[in-house]
């Protein structure tokens, strides 16, 4: 049976491990190679780095770190931040990265998904959405939450879906840093509107969090970064916990 | 040395990686003469059938396939091109093993069938100490039915091949390279073949 996957998320700048409280301030979590391997070890499902740094220097610093994270870790990953070309994606993924992650670069022109996608499949294209709730429609941002680029989430992730996203990416800047729970309403449907998997990301602060998001049909994958990173949760007792739960979770 | 038949398809570091970590020596190669004196050889691949074959036709690779004669493998789009047909661009493949991939179709599960799903092993070299629904690694919207070359099943939608053989061709429809410690053991197997 096909399980549900856990997915610590990376933020990187210049090759180094940062985690934001609702976008803004940011702490150092440590180095990105040895957390990534520590993951895989613990029983991660799949990692996400995300490139936050600005600079060309950080750009070239993160196609290294690609390199030494696929030497060293035997789980499927993916690599996200400034991808605006299939010849970034193309030099990423031949460093040893599965999937790419856009964001911004899609909004401003969506035919980045197709190109992505027809070079080099669906399954390594996740379509990353940052929305939040702004009288009572969700609406993208971009800009770490500052910009409303005036685009529908729902409608967004489904013109995504059919120009060859291969996964949904939701981050709910509402929850995000709250550590109160996913986005439950928003990302069930979501899930039901789109046919191909979504990742929940923004809200986990504790087990039955991540047991909310699983069960049923709302989320194919959990995205969480400070509370892994700080080990307020370890992933085998979380994993054990949602087993436990009546998730299909590996172990 | 290990043969890993280079054609431009996404996961050929991962794959080198993998045989790395393992201690192997792989050698990433376009050249027929390369892949016919290895001990063995990996056909990787993700992306899209008819893209791939029409990068195997380019550099004259489909021909040098048919005449490997050591083990070899094929892993996730690389064994689905070792069969005769994909609906996948509606492309004639390799024909190395009998039979049609064939697209997932569902009103109520997603496509593509990605993550860690349980494989069910027979008895075969490949599968040799890999536990009877061990988790792998799959990223896929097409499948391989079910036939005599399936010696490894798993079930999403419909159950279907995860893994398949014929003579000293053997295939893996699942990503072994990102399949963790059994993964590792698989690659192994296929190592020691």
């Amino acid at each position: 049976m096909l399980t549900k996957r856990i997915i610590p998320c990376l933020d990187i700048k210049d090759g180094r491990t940062v985690k934001g409280t609702n976008f803004v301030a940011l702490r150092d979590a440590g180095d990105p190679v040895e957390l990534a391997a520590t993951y895989a070890e613990a029983g991660a499902d799949e990692l996400v780095f995300l490139d936050i740094s600005a600079t060309h220097e950080g750009r070239t610093t993160l196609i290294d770190l690609v390199k030494k994270v696929g030497a060293v870790i035997n789980i499927p990953f993916s690599v996200g931040g400034g991808i605006n070309s299939k010849e970034i994606v193309y030099d990423i993924l031949q460093s040893g990265a599965d999937k790419v992650s856009v964001n911004s670069s899609a909004i401003a022109r969506p035919a980045l998904i197709e190109e992505i996608s027809t070079a080099f499949g669906v399954q390594c294209v996740i379509v990353a959405i940052d929305a939040k709730c702004v009288d009572g429609q969700w609406m993208v941002h971009t800009h770490g939450g500052r910009k409303n680029v005036g685009l529908d989430l729902f409608e967004w992730a489904q013109q995504a879906e059919s120009r060859g996203a291969g996964e949904i990416l939701f981050t709910s800047m509402d929850h995000d840093g709250t550590k109160d729970g996913y986005a439950l309403e928003a990302l069930q449907k979501l899930n039901d509107l789109v046919n191909i998997p979504v990742i929940a990301s923004g809200g986990a602060g504790k087990k039955e969090d991540f047991l909310d998001v699983l069960n049923g049909n709302i989320a194919q994958a959990a995205l969480a970064a400070s509370v892994f990173h700080y080990q307020e949760i370890k992933i085998p007792e979380l994993k054990r916990y949602l087993s436990d739960n009546g998730i299909s979770i590996r172990i | 040395m290990i043969a890993i038949i280079d054609y431009n398809a996404g996961n050929t570091r991962s794959v080198i990686n993998a045989l790395q970590r393992l201690g192997a020596n792989p050698v990433l190669t376009a050249d027929p003469a390369v892949i016919l004196s290895a001990d063995k050889v990996i056909l990787p691949g993700v992306g899209h059938a008819a893209t791939a074959m029409e990068a195997l036709h380019e550099r004259n690779l489909v021909d040098t396939i048919k005449a490997v004669k050591v083990p070899f493998l094929g892993v996730c789009l690389g064994m689905q091109i070792m069969l005769e047909f994909s609906e996948e661009g509606d492309v004639a493949c390799l024909g190395l093993v009998t039979g049609t991939v064939t697209k997932f179709k569902s009103e109520t599960e997603k496509i593509p069938h990605m993550g860690w799903n349980t494989v069910i092993p027979t008895d075969d070299a490949l599968m040799k100490g890999i536990d009877d629904h061990a988790y792998f690694y799959f990223v896929h919207s097409y499948y391989v039915p079910k036939d005599q070359y399936t010696i490894a099943e798993t079930s999403y939608i419909l159950p279907f091949c995860a893994a398949m053989r014929k003579d000293h061709y053997w295939g893996v429809q699942f990503h072994p390279e990102k399949s963790a410690s059994v993964g590792e053991k698989l690659l192994q197997n296929f190592l020691n073949i």
